[in-house]
């Protein structure tokens, strides 16, 4: 299985000895030590790309130890083999969990994520934890306490976000696969522009509990890998009803490896008019509109359809997801755990100076504007009338839903943007998730596949986007996306 | 001028089950601070929240008590402000759609009977507890935060201290009826907090109101009521405005002060909680409840003082308490007589369970044994006063009725020649009282009486001996 970046991309610096496969890595159990031993080699000497926050040497020791011992019992484990690196939002027991906050810096996470849980009890590896945005709130892995994530296509530019230190996990081939979580597109967009597979699964597919909420009602679960085959395996795993999570879905599983295998009868592929609009660099749209068109020429069949509510979906997307944020971040008060101002005497100044201190600026913008919205006075003006868009971006992608069986549009407008370039425009920076947010306000799940590069060599994802539950539909129609683009490439 | 007092309440009341709202630690008082706490009550990032099926149940068992309408679907929305003993910044609570609404309870006194229009009672979590030291340092407690909690908020209602005492007291009644609430006001289970204003009398449109909270008993509920009345009273009558704030009530000193506050702190931001999903009661379930709801003390008074004919005292009692009413019940049940088993119930049980200092939940005869007692008595086995003697070793020794009278020989002596046999020697063995009596003093016949049963170490069953005293007596 290859690398979807071409080697000839790869920046000098970059390692070059490749990881070997998992499945290689399960039949030769006595490798895993020296693969682990390697990618946690690995990720120091790419620390330059602050893709990780915290590396678990002695952690992922034991579950190797563990993991080999399974193997030897016999035991399915059928992840023996994966090496993961996990978003620093998504709790580890006894390992820190910091949100690439100064507010988090020094707290220690008394429990396990569920998805984390299910993924190590399969076999999967866990290195280290990877570098975000502040709680997640951002598109481009910028706003760290631990220095911006630089994409390894290209290291003066962004990796995208909020999950850019997991996509470059597994870009810079560091891991197997990654977890993120995307509230707004924060696994698709870091997937597209490092030119990895990205998927968002549907609301409660994945359980949330040990996700440190962003946005409850949007925040979904995600994972990256090199492939869409791989994120199947993951997802396998990964999903099903967690009681601990009350939004979890009671929907189960998508069903074992062997049935998945590439689309034999043709779909109805819809194309969502409103994603093809101004905004959208040629290069993106030429690379986009030729996928489909080989889509069309294998078997499928294109329709268009119209979306007309997408629009809204960024206004409705900032109201809804900052509401959300301002209420889940009132803990981080410094009167039980993480971060306290030393300057505060007085209760009011605890709580004033710790959270102006603690929290980076964009937190901040949404907090104060999360908190705006749900003031009396204001409620029904933003909140509730977004609660009701919101409701109308749903009936759109019902109604197309009903005439086709996915949606194919760019996951992003563009390739990935210089350092620093929108750190000072908080409104083009929002715009980067135009393509990516109404999957997350309709909860349906959607998958981003690197399908080329624009004429700088950056990477171009391609976004798909199915029903609720459509996973395994998406991810099949993924794999034959990979072998249409690796066919022309070859 | 004459004014008159508009009341209305909000009661919290802690429910009993096993575990927290959304979290599985023990819903226990009385632990040692901090010990009953996990991530998600504690507020930890990450942890999320699980509704506890329990506090739906018994949230439904006070919502049909108190003859309020369950919607089958209610949702939790989040009431966020900034306190210590608040660890996640908000607290669960219903805001729009509350879990029941519409009910009505009727409160007796001077006053006849009068219906208090319940506005809603819903669902929602109690925040930890901020306990302040000596040195001026506060520390928190968070074995508290999460339990569950049903607020009961009426209309205003009430016109008078006593009307709010009255209801207050029959929730509570309630409450420990349908056992979803220790009721204990003391220990902060049952909480009250109140909405006042006064206005002229006659007056129909309603003067601003003020809150009075940290009322811990009844009596400081009506004593802070009737406070604040002169006080605002007061104001009126210096031609002042009462504005709306909180108040607190200071135990101590038996007085409100106003509660330090910052201004315009009172926006909670509330929105729909998207951490939990929408509450559903189906119609079945709705039933069930319904049909496991006991017999509640307002209808029961009525019955045992319409059919029953009880005395007032024992309606009370055995109509307040649901334990010795369930227990009389249980006597009726086993054909006691309804007034012999008040009698007992309000006598011989009472007394023991003063005297032990004891619950009737912990009462140590089953209705069966002293049904078993009772009955010997009204089939003059034994007489009313060995009775008692043999209750209280039924207490101590746990051995039933049946098993002490015969192994006590405590059977009452009716047999007519026996009873012949001893009267006869009482009259033989006394001959100056008989001589006395023969001559006119009529009252020696109490004293035979008292010789016979001396005799007969209270056997004799004293109908018989009577008839037959009065026979012998009288013979010429």
């Amino acid at each position: 299985m290859s690398s979807p970046i071409p080697k000839q991309n790869l920046p000098w610096w970059l390692y070059l000895k490749m990881l070997p496969s998992p499945k290689n890595l399960r039949n030769h159990p006595d490798l895993i030590l020296e693969a682990v031993e390697q990618a946690l080699v690995r990720a120091r000497d790419l620390e330059s790309l602050h893709a990780f926050v915290t590396l678990l040497d002695e952690r992922a020791h034991r579950q190797t130890a563990a993991v080999r011992d399974g193997l030897r019992r016999g035991e399915p484990l059928p992840l023996a083999g994966w090496l993961l690196a996990v978003k620093d939002n998504i709790a580890i027991q006894d390992v820190r969990l910091t949100c690439a906050s100064k507010i988090l810096e020094n707290f220690t996470s008394r429990f396990t994520a569920t998805a984390v849980e299910r993924l190590e009890a399969a076999g999967a590896i866990v290195i280290g934890k990877t570098n975000l945005d502040e709680f997640a709130m951002g598109s481009s892995s910028e706003n760290t306490i631990f220095g911006a994530v630089r994409n390894p296509v290209a290291p003066d530019r962004v990796a995208g976000g909020s999950s850019g230190g997991s996509a470059v996990a597994v870009a810079a081939d560091i891991v197997h696969g990654s977890l993120g979580s995307d509230t707004g597109g924060s696994v698709r967009l870091p997937a597209s522009f490092c030119g990895v597979c990205g998927l968002k699964p549907t609301y409660g597919r994945v359980s949330r509990y040990g996700l440190v909420a962003y946005g409850s009602s949007l925040d979904q679960i995600g994972a990256f890998a090199h492939t869409s085959q791989g994120l199947f395996d993951l997802l396998r795993v990964m999903a099903g009803r967690d009681a601990r999570d009350s939004s979890s879905a009671h929907e189960p599983p998508p069903d074992s490896r062997n049935q998945f295998s590439a689309i034999k009868h043709s779909l109805r592929i819809g194309i969502p008019e409103e994603y093809y609009a101004h905004g959208l660099s040629a290069d993106v749209e030429t690379a986009v509109r030729s996928m489909i068109s080989k889509l069309e020429r294998h078997g499928h069949s294109i329709v268009s359809v119209s979306l007309p509510h997408t629009k809204y979906a960024i206004p409705v997307y900032y109201i809804l997801a900052t509401a959300e944020a301002s209420s889940h971040l009132a803990r981080f008060d410094g009167a039980r755990y993480g971060f306290r101002s030393e300057q505060a005497t007085e209760l009011t100044d605890v709580y004033e100076l710790t959270r102006g201190e603690g929290f980076g600026l964009e937190v901040q913008r949404r907090i104060m504007m999360g908190t705006f919205v749900l003031s009396a006075g204001y409620f029904d003006a933003y909140y509730r009338k977004a609660q009701q868009v919101r409701r109308r971006l749903l009936e759109d992608f019902s109604r197309a839903f009903s005439k086709v069986d996915v949606l194919l549009t760019p996951t992003s407008p563009t390739t990935t943007f210089r350092l620093g370039e929108k750190l000072d425009d908080p409104l083009t920076m929002y715009l980067s998730d135009v393509l990516t947010v109404p999957a997350n306000l309709a909860g349906i799940p959607a998958l981003s596949v690197p399908i080329g590069n624009d004429s700088q060599g950056l990477p171009i994802g391609l976004q798909i986007i199915g029903p609720h539950f459509a996973e395994t539909m998406i991810l099949q129609l993924g794999t034959e996306v990979e072998g249409l683009r690796d066919g022309v490439s070859s | 001028m004459t004014y008159e007092l508009v009341i209305g309440l909000e009661i919290h009341a802690q429910l009993l089950t096993d575990t927290k709202a959304f979290c599985r630690c023990p819903n226990r008082y009385g632990e040692p601070p901090n010990t009953l706490t996990c991530p998600t009550c504690l507020g930890m990032p990450g942890a999320l929240p699980v509704l506890n099926r329990n506090v739906v149940e018994q949230s439904a068992l006070l919502a049909l008590a108190l003859n309020a309408t369950i919607h089958p679907h209610s949702k939790f929305d989040r009431k966020n402000y900034f306190y210590p003993d608040l660890p996640k910044g908000y607290q669960i609570s219903q805001f729009d759609e509350p879990f029941s609404s519409g009910g009505w309870q009727d409160v007796e006194g001077e006053w006849g009977m009068k219906r208090i229009r319940i506005t809603r009672a819903h669902i929602e979590e109690d925040a930890g507890k901020s306990l302040h030291q000596d040195d001026g340092s506060t520390v928190v407690d968070m074995n508290r935060c999460g339990v569950p909690l049903v607020e009961i908020v009426t209309e205003p209602d009430f016109r008078s201290e006593s009307e709010a005492a009255a209801f207050i007291t029959a929730v509570r009644e309630l409450l420990r009826y349908i056992r979803v609430c220790d009721g204990n006001m003391e220990r902060g289970s049952l909480r009250c907090d109140v909405n006042i204003s006064v206005r002229p009398l006659g007056q129909t449109a309603l003067n601003e109101r003020t809150e009075i909270k940290n009322l811990n008993s009844i009596r400081a509920v009506e004593r802070g009521i009737l406070c604040e009345r002169e006080r605002q009273i007061r104001i009126y009558e210096s031609g002042g405005q009462v504005i709306r704030e909180t108040l607190l009530w200071d135990e101590a000193t038996e007085e409100i002060r106003p509660m330090r506050r910052k201004e315009g702190a009172d926006d909670y931001r509330y929105f729909p909680e998207p951490d939990l999903v929408e509450l559903t009661v189906s119609p079945e379930e709705i039933e069930r409840y319904r049909d496991g709801l006991p017999e509640l003390p307002n209808v029961r008074r009525k019955r045992y003082r319409e059919q029953l004919h009880l005395h007032e005292e024992a309606v009370a009692v055995l109509s307040g308490d649901r334990e010795q009413g369930d227990y009389f019940e249980a006597l009726l049940r086993l054909g006691v007589d309804a007034r012999t088993a008040a009698g007992w119930m309000q006598g011989e049980v009472r007394r023991a369970l003063t005297s032990e200092n004891r619950d009737m939940a912990d009462f140590p005869l089953a209705p069966s044994a002293l049904a078993e007692l009772i009955q010997a008595v009204e089939r003059s086995t034994i007489s009313i006063s060995v009775a008692k003697d043999v209750f209280r070793k039924m207490l101590t020794d746990g051995r039933s009725a049946r098993a002490i009278i015969e192994a006590e020989n405590l059977s009452q002596v009716s047999d007519e020649s026996e009873l012949r046999l001893i009267v006869e020697r009482v009259l033989a063995e006394n001959p100056d009282e008989l001589a006395k009596y023969k001559s006119g003093k009529r009252n020696l016949m109490s004293f035979f009486m008292g010789q016979a049963m001396k005799a007969t170490r209270g056997r004799a069953n004293p109908n018989r001996l009577a008839e037959l005293l009065q026979e012998l007596l009288d013979t010429p």
